[in-house]
Formats: C-alpha cells, structure tokens, sequence
C-alpha cells in the first residue's frame, strides 16, 4: 500500500474512513436513489414506516427517507466550503506571520487575538442579522470564525519548524520565500495541520447545523439534515425516525472524520521516528 | 582516585535484555561496583549501556524485556519487582541523574519543591527547609537562600544539573546511575559537575555507574572502565588499564578517536558502522570493522578472558596484539602563515537579538580573517555569540554594524540579498544532524536543491551528480533514495556535508557539527573534513566549543567570551601558551586522557 494510505491500516483509520465514505455516499448519489420527491407530501403526517415510506412520515407528510437521502449535500457541502476558505484564509496568516517572524507577526496577531474574543455563534448571528440569510454569508461567516483558530495553529508549528537546519539551508541559499515555505516548512507541518482540519470541519457541520436548526441558515422546504431535526423535534414521539435518522447522520460524518483525521496524523507522525532503533554512527 | 573495598553493592550477572520481538539487547552482561566506586560504562549509541544502567533501577524502556540474568542493588534483586518496591528501591538505594536536565526538570515545580518530593516520598515526616538547604548545599547551590524558589527555566543548563543531582542525593542511595550527565554542557561547566560528583563520592562513599560515549570524560572520573559493543562487555578493567593499554581493538579505536588539544594528530575514526540491534554478526560483533580481524574472528564469539588480575577482554587475539604500538597518527603539520589576500573578512561585527534592543550586544564589534584554504576556529561557551558569527556569514542574520567582505567585496546581510555568486560560494553545515535535513526528502532531493538553484544545473545534470557528491563524503550512492529518519546521525551529517559541497563552496562554516555525535563518529566526520578541505582547497570557519577538535583541524583560532574575542592566534600559540585569563580556565577544563595513552 503507498505510503500515503497507510493511516487505512490502523483500526480508527479504517473505521473512520469507512463511516465517512458512507456518509458521503449517501450524500452524494441519495437523490439518484430516492424513493419519493423530498418536497412532496406522499401520505399523512407523521406516520410510522410502512413498505410506502420505509421511515415514515414527517410533520407535513413527506417521506422521511427521501429527505435524509437529499439532505446531505447542503451540510457536507457548506462545511466543505466554509473549511476550505477558513484554510486559504488561516494558513496564509499563519504561515507569514510564523515564517516572517518580523512586525508582521504581532499585528497579524492581535486582530486574529480580536476575532477570536467574539464567541463564535453570536458573531454569526450577527453577521447573519446584518447581512441577512444566505448560504454565502453562512459559508462566509463559518469560515471567518474558523480562520484565526487555524493561524495560530499554522504559526506555532511554522515557528518551531523555521528554525531548522533544512530551512535555514534554503533561506541561505537565496531562494524566495514562498519556495522555502513550500518546500520545507509545509510538509513538516501537515500532521497538526491535518488533525485539526478534521476538527475543524466536524465544528464547520455543528455550525452550520447549528444556524440551519435555528432557521437562520438554510430555509425550508429545502431537505437538510440539520433542518429536518429542528422542523420534526416536537413530534420525535410520534415518528421518532425523522428525528434520530438525520441526527445520526451528522453524529456518524463527526465521529468519522475525527477518526480518519488522527489516523493520518497519526501515520504521518511516524516518519518521524525511526522504525528501528539505529545506532548514530558512520 | 581510590578504590572501592568491601562487598559490591551492584552485582550484575548474566543480564540480557531483548526487545519484544525478540532481538538481544543486551547479552551475558556482568560485574560488579563496589561501594565507593566509580564505574565508566562507554560505548557508541546503541551499544546497550543505557539499557543496561537503566535495568539498575529495575526499568527497561517499552518494547524491552528482561530475558535472564540477574541485577542486585545494595544486596536486593531489582529485577521483576512490582510498583511498590521499585518506588521505594528508586531513590533510596538507587538514585538517576539524567541526561537533558531541562527535560528532566518540572518546568511548572520550583526547585526546592522538586528536591523535597523526592525526600517525602521516602521519609514520611522529613524536615522540610533543613533537608532542601542541605541537599543544596551538597552541590554548592546553597550559598543563595532563594534559589529553592527559583523554577527550573530560571536555572542555567549547568545548575538545573546541579540540581538533579541534589534530588539523586537527597536520600543518601548507596547508588546512583549517571547517563551522559554531562553532555551537551559546555567544558567549564562540565568539569564544575565532573568536580561536584567526585567530591559526592569522595564524602558519602556513593557507588556511581557512569554512561558516557567519551573516554575521556571517563578517564577522569572512573576507577574501572567497562567498554561495551553491540550489546556485549568487550572490555572490563581499571580505569587507567584501559585507557593506556587497551587490549580490545574497540577500545583503542575508541581511545584513537579523542581529539586531544596538547597532542594534535590526525584523527581516525572508526571504520564502518556500529551495528544495530537485530543485525549482530555471528562471532566477534567488531569483527567486520577490525583492522585486526581473521577468519576465527567471525567464526565464534570469543569469551571475556582475564589478561591479568581484574582486567577481562573479549577478543581471541588479545595475547597476539600489541595494539599500544599499531599505528598512531602522527601529529599535524603546521602550515605557513598565510600571505594571500583573506578569503573572508570580518570587521567591526556587531549583531543583537531581536529581543535585545539595548545592552550588550550578542556579538560585539568582533574582527577577523579567513585566508583562502585555511581552517579558522570560532571557541567559546554556549551562549558565546560564536553561533550568531556564523549565522552573519551565511547570510541567515543581519549584523547590526560592521562589513563582512568575500573575497575583496562588501557584502550584504541577507542572503536574499546577496548575489547568486556569493550564496554559492559560502555554505554552512548546521549543528543538529536531526534537524538538519527535512524529514519528508529523500536525500536526494536535499542534494539536489542546491545544484539547481545555486548552480543552475538542469534536472539530469544534478541527479548524476548526486551520487558523485554522497560518495565524496563517502556515503554509498544507493542512501540517495533514503529519508533521512533511516539514516544514522554520522550518516545525516554526511548528506548534510554533501548537501554544502553540491555548490561547490569557498567557504565553509561548519557550525558544532561533531556536537551531537558520538565521539568515534565525530573523529570519521573531522577526517572528511579534513581531507576535503586539503583536496578541495576550502577555507573553514570552524565553530565548536571542544578545543581537542580545534587543535586537530584548525590553523588559527579565536576564543570568543560574551559577545567579544578575548585571543586570537595560530593553534599550536594559543593551546600551549594562552595570554588570556579565559583561555586558561578553557584549557584546563578541557577533559584529557592521561598522558600515558598517548
């Protein structure tokens, strides 16, 4: 097996990437598969699973599978995006301010130490409030809460690494700083980066799911997990399915992608070391 | 130095240790350590002499198993004991004093807490103040009454030393086990510790079991000297027996390896590599590295035979050998002072920290010369500037005055700012092997870089050049595709060497780069780079703080003292008469071998 998938050998590594990908699976080829149209009332509200809707009903009577097979994308996507722009954001910040280590680092880092005082949902709410609701600003919003968190990861471990022979090797060879960060010091700094981009996406989908539940992200009829939750939450006992289904659904891509996350730190963490104890000498 | 007398109060015997997977460790080791003794335990990394003095304390790291054989500590078997009686074996009979005191150290728990957590969890009840003061005292830290409230990071490297081993003696053991307590710390304040630990013995009579990679350092501590290779006793006899005449061919390899500042010689390493653990060879483990080797040689494991009272060896051809007079390395020649134009110079250097706006600078308005083929070396203490000196060369810190000119030119502080030309003709080996090589390279690539950007060769003109460049600094060609976690620290260091020479350098700064390694490696590591810099015509800045390497590979040498040169001049000048007052103290710090070995 190449080296790069050897995290699948390990047992969280496994487990997490089998959950993820069926998580994702679902997401993505669910509406090919659907039974039903999410939209569209298929029996009466509420009902139990029956050989017409196989978990029942929701509180408008549509068919509670259908959603669940629909619903993925929205929440996997926005959390996608919202990380992936937290990261572009995060990692530029980071990486200068830890590479540089000039005037660029104290100032980069106070505003980041500013962002980070606001408690994250409030910010998005105001946010949100102001900007009015959209998937763009929720996209935006998540991904301004996530980014100061991921600088200061990025600039601790650029930090350490920049000290290094390798590095200052390519600093004295004249090359220009971007190669130098690109060759030396990010690869060196992937494991925590990675681990935390698990986290980081995990929290992404709470978020989201969190503004989507609310009703203040994604706005009905549209079928997501998060939403299905919030809408069918005072009926749980009545058709407990179109509750618990969707919520294990975000429960299992959460787990999932923290146990992948730490197998690949994991893994790479071992290159560290050596395999076999090798004396110093020649 | 005095003998130990009466009952040992360690008794090993037949201990072996193996890994899990079944790999021996540590094989049919035995002896003894009398009370009041001090045993030297040598051998490179990987020889099994931490396993072994680790197994006093009835501790074998993860992944290590003790397989036979028995330790005794103050009449006690330490072996396969439980929680309990190791917690209350540790400490009490069997004190460690550790090899990176800043690790060792709670950096959250002051001083005199630490000392006393030691004490309480053996005397239920003890006095408090009394007991911290007089441990104190005993490591000559007492004299400040607020040092038992400092924290450990307040502490230099040399006092945070000092205080483990007040905690290894605070409970009077009959034993302690010192691993390499004094490497990584600077002469002066190794020899202040070397000082303190033999006065200990001295007045308390504490056995002490030694771990160190330096003779040297032993020769000056040790009653008895065991030599261990490959997992095995090679050599086990008094201290000075062993050092002057060595039987085993390992040890004199070992004895060769020392750099010694009043009697300069061309170094020689040992050849080959140690070998690891999982790969010993039947028969003599040295075998395949000897001079001396035969075909019995490889045929069987020799026995530890007594060659006289007290002295055992185990090599078959002790009786025929008379390794005292096989080949010495003559001593260096001095060359001429230098008439030519300097390569580099330096004048008026001053250089601050970024956190050091005012005060004494780092480095203060220091001036210097490096002829074209020279070797200058840069000594002086941890903390001397003599490692910022170097980073202004290469262009990795910017002077905050002064000019430093290559050949006839001006040049600027940043590397960046530099031209091309210049980067490549001044090059720089860093300190830590460990750190020097990016761990997610082959070792290809790191030698590759410089070729395609300092001398612009396209990708195939370089990948050939590659295994030309590991063999000059003789390395096998195939360890190109190797990452560098599979290579040893001697191995790094060379691709390190390589990674340098790949510009085809003036100029080479070579930064503590034997610190880190051991003793026989360092002595390989400085032939090469002797013979490249005669072969290649190279001039060396050559930063270290051990004056035995500097009166092996230098020409002129610069003692540096906070910040600012104290002496400079021609080698064999400055060792044998030094004028200045720091000089001497380094000197006379500096550990030698007795001039018997020699």
């Amino acid at each position: 097996m190449r080296a790069r998938f050897r995290f699948l050998r390990t047992g969280s590594g496994a487990i997490g990437a089998s959950i993820v990908t069926f998580v994702v699976l679902v997401a993505i080829f669910g509406p090919y598969v659907a039974p039903h149209d999410p939209t569209a009332p298929v029996g009466l509200p509420l009902s139990g699973p029956s050989s017409h809707a196989l978990l029942g009903t929701d509180f408008l009577g549509r068919d509670v599978l259908s959603r669940v097979l629909y619903g993925g994308r929205s929440v996997i996507g926005f959390a996608l995006a919202a990380t992936l722009l937290a990261y572009a954001v995060g990692l530029t910040i980071g990486l200068v301010a830890g590479y540089t280590r000039s005037l660029v680092d104290p100032v980069l880092m106070r505003a980041v130490d500013v962002m980070l005082a606001f408690p994250p949902l409030l910010f998005l709410l105001v946010l949100i409030a102001g900007a009015g609701t959209g998937i763009a600003v929720l996209v935006v919003g998540v991904a301004a809460i996530q980014a100061p968190g991921i600088s200061r990861i990025v600039r601790t471990a650029t930090l350490e690494v920049s000290t290094r022979g390798y590095v200052e090797a390519g600093i004295a060879r004249g090359e220009r700083a971007f190669a130098v960060i690109g060759r030396e010091v990010l690869p060196n700094i992937l494991a925590p980066v990675l681990v935390d981009a698990g986290l980081r996406f995990t929290y992404s989908i709470l978020i989201i799911a969190s503004v989507n539940f609310l009703g203040l992200g994604l706005q009905p009829p549209n079928s997501d997990w998060a939403l299905m939750i919030s809408e069918n939450r005072t009926y749980i006992q009545l058709n407990a399915w179109s509750v618990l289904v969707p919520a294990a659904m975000i429960g299992m891509l959460t787990i999932g992608i923290n146990l992948t996350g730490d197998a690949i730190a994991r893994s790479l963490g071992r290159s560290y070391v050596p395999r076999t104890m090798r004396s110093v000498a020649g | 130095m005095s003998t130990g007398s009466g009952a040992p109060v360690i008794r090993v015997d037949d201990l072996s240790i193996h890994l899990q997977t079944g790999e021996p460790v540590v094989e049919g080791v035995t002896f003894d350590v009398a009370a009041g003794e001090i045993v030297g335990l040598v051998g490179e990394s990987g020889s099994g002499k931490t396993t072994t003095a680790l197994s006093l304390l009835g501790y074998t790291r993860p992944g290590v198993v003790v397989r036979g054989g028995t330790v005794e500590v103050g009449g006690e078997s330490v072996l396969h004991r439980d929680g309990r009686a190791l917690r209350n074996l540790r400490g009490k009979t069997v004190s460690y004093v550790p090899q990176d005191p800043g690790g060792a150290l709670n950096p959250s728990m002051r001083v005199g807490a630490a000392i006393l957590d030691v004490l309480r969890a053996h005397r239920a009840g003890a006095r408090s103040d009394e007991s911290v003061r007089s441990a104190l005292e005993r490591v000559e830290l007492g004299s400040d009454p607020g040092f038992a409230h400092r924290y450990p990071h307040q502490l230099s490297g040399g006092q945070q030393q000092r205080v483990t081993i007040a905690m290894a003696c605070v409970c009077d053991p009959p034993v302690a086990v010192l691993d390499e307590p004094t490497t990584g710390l600077d002469v002066l304040t190794q020899d202040r510790i070397l000082a303190e630990l033999r006065r200990l013995r001295d007045e308390d009579g504490m056995a002490m079991v030694y771990v160190t990679h330096d003779l040297a350092v032993v020769a000056q501590m040790a009653d008895r000297i065991v030599v261990m290779y490959a997992g095995r006793i090679v050599e086990n006899g008094p201290a000075d027996e062993v050092i002057e005449r060595p039987r085993h061919p390992y040890t004199r390899g070992l004895v060769e390896a020392i750099p010694d500042f009043r009697h300069p010689r061309a170094l020689r390493g040992i050849a080959g590599v140690s070998v690891g653990v999982g790969d010993w060879p039947d028969g003599c483990a040295f075998a395949p590295r000897c001079a001396h080797q035969q075909l019995r040689c490889h045929e069987a494991l020799p026995e530890l035979e007594e060659t006289v009272p007290g002295h055992h060896v185990r090599c078959t051809r002790w009786m025929e050998l008379d390794l005292h007079e096989s080949g010495r390395g003559g001593g260096r020649e001095r060359r001429a002072a230098a008439t030519e134009a300097p390569l580099l110079d330096v004048a008026g250097l001053e250089a601050r920290y970024r956190s050091q706006r005012s005060g004494r600078p780092a480095v203060d308005t220091v001036s210097f010369a490096v002829p074209p083929g020279r070797c200058v070396a840069l000594v002086g203490e941890s903390g001397s500037g003599k490692t910022t000196i170097g980073r202004c060369i290469a262009g990795l810190h910017v002077p905050a005055a002064g000019t430093i000119s290559f050949d006839g030119l001006p040049i600027a502080g940043a590397a960046r700012k530099r031209p091309l030309e210049v980067r490549r003709r001044i090059q720089i080996v860093f300190q830590n092997p460990f750190e020097s090589l990016n761990p997610r390279q082959r070792v290809r690539s790191a030698i590759v870089r410089p070729l395609r950007v300092l001398r612009k060769l396209s990708r195939a003109e370089a990948d050939r050049e590659v295994g030309e460049l590991l063999e000059r600094v003789k390395l096998p060609a195939r360890l190109g595709d190797r990452f560098p976690v599979e290579l040893s620290g001697g191995e790094r260091q060379r691709v390190a060497i390589a990674r340098a020479l790949a510009a085809r350098p003036d100029l080479l700064i070579c930064d503590e780069v034997t610190s880190a390694l051991d003793v026989s490696v360092q002595a390989a590591v400085l032939e090469l780079l002797q013979e490249l810099q005669r072969d290649l015509h190279l001039s060396m800045l050559f930063i270290t703080h051990n004056l035995g390497v500097v009166a092996c590979v230098a020409d002129t040498v610069l003692v540096m003292d906070q910040g600012s040169l104290c002496e400079t001049g021609p080698v064999a000048d400055v060792l044998a008469t030094p004028t200045h007052e720091y000089t001497r103290r380094l000197l006379a710090a500096a550990p030698c071998l007795p001039d018997a070995a020699l």
